[in-house]
């Protein structure tokens, strides 16, 4: 939910029209749960006005009752993804010049996820599948051992480079088509997350994530559409992870260790 | 990083399960390898019988003339009888909800019959 937030004096002053009067353009927002409908809403348009702060000006200005959830406002936290004009994005991180296109922007809850409220989805199912493809960490040494060394230019520690800073805002989930024709299966951040500890040198958890990945849902489900690669915004490629397990997978199979 | 364990009942099912998915996607993966192939060799028959006006007897003929046309598109029924249920089982499942015991034995009768047909269609025309 929107956390209460004191609203600081602007900097300088918004933009007047002829008149006068701010500008404002009409934003439709989801209210309710899943049987909800859009609301909209006359909404003073800003410069470098992100989506963020046209859902923050609703709350505080227009109705009190909006739920929606962020924390960071800068990028770094993932919580704020909402569907803007039916793509999933974070909301922080989008001027509204760059996605208003016409006259209207439509401000929908992420899909594929529970509704809890207007803006807010539940990621319950989102996370669960994190552990159904066994995104835990696995330590194979203790705290009397060395430390492992793992050299940066090693093709693992690479791989992992590439997959690390995903941080679990639910934008690929929500883009992904198999998600939604096919619930059970596990998403491109679970099974990137499982890639990610795959190449993980310390991990111990090998071939028990390659079953949990290979099941019924797991990443041989996903047909390379690249909906989560294209929508990712932090540009990672979850296709190409979830293509390292299937390689993997069948690899392991055919040497019978799968 | 990969090494097999002894396993409990539960994760023995899960393996099991793994397996058999893993199965579904390298036999229909390596079947598509092979159509891929296969078709375009089709095509390029086609192609070359109509351009050179060739009748239903002179196609049988040669049929018959080597054992490797009839080898060939045996292996083309059979990577068809392989491909195309996997496939509708993705489709059956994620566009219809159907998934299962009943579903998986209904796509096992579309691929003994295609097998069944395409083989007595190879026989008929090698024969």
């Amino acid at each position: 939910m929107a956390t209460p937030v004191e609203d600081h004096p602007r900097p300088h002053p918004p933009a007047r029209g002829r008149n006068g009067v701010e500008p404002t353009f009409p934003v439709r927002i989801w209210r309710g749960s899943a049987s909800g409908a859009f609301q909209q809403f006359d909404v003073p348009r800003r410069a470098s006005q992100t989506v963020l702060d046209v859902v923050t000006h609703v709350q505080r200005h227009l109705d009190p009752t909006l739920a929606y959830r962020y924390a960071c406002r800068v990028g770094m936290c993932g919580s704020c993804a909402m569907s803007v004009n039916g793509k999933a994005r974070w909301t922080c991180r989008t001027h509204v010049d760059a996605v208003a296109t016409g006259a209207t922007l439509e401000i929908a809850p992420l899909s594929n996820l529970p509704i809890v409220r207007d803006l807010v989805v539940d990621m319950a199912p989102f996370f669960d599948k994190w552990a159904a493809a066994r995104g835990q960490f696995k330590p194979t040494a203790t705290r009397h051992d060395e430390f492992a060394k793992v050299s940066p230019s090693s093709p693992a520690r690479r791989a992992i480079d590439a997959t690390i800073e995903c941080i679990g805002c639910g934008v690929c989930y929500a883009s992904c088509d198999v998600v939604g024709w096919k619930p059970d299966y596990l998403g491109p951040a679970a099974l990137n997350r499982a890639w990610t500890l795959v190449n993980d040198v310390r991990d111990g958890d090998g071939v028990a994530r390659l079953r949990a990945v290979a099941a019924e849902g797991g990443c041989q489900s996903c047909h390379t559409h690249q909906s989560c690669t294209r929508s990712c915004p932090k540009h990672l490629s979850p296709t190409g992870s979830i293509a390292g397990l299937k390689r993997l997978v069948a690899q392991a199979l055919v040497k019978g260790k799968l | 990083m990969i090494d097999a364990q002894p396993l409990e009942a539960p994760a023995e099912a899960a393996m099991r399960g793994a397996r058999y998915a893993a199965w579904r996607f390298v036999l229909q993966r390596a079947s598509a390898a092979v159509l891929a192939l296969c078709v375009v060799v089709h095509l390029a028959t086609i192609i070359y019988a109509v351009r050179h006006a060739l009748s239903a007897q002179a196609i049988v003929g040669r049929m018959h003339a080597n054992v490797l046309w009839p080898a060939f598109y045996t292996l083309f029924v059979v990577a068809v009888a392989v491909h195309a249920p996997l496939g509708l089982r993705a489709v059956a499942d994620e566009w219809l909800g159907l998934r299962g015991r009943a579903t998986d034995v209904v796509l096992a009768l579309i691929a003994l019959v295609l097998l069944g047909g395409g083989l007595y269609a190879v026989g008929s025309l090698a024969g």
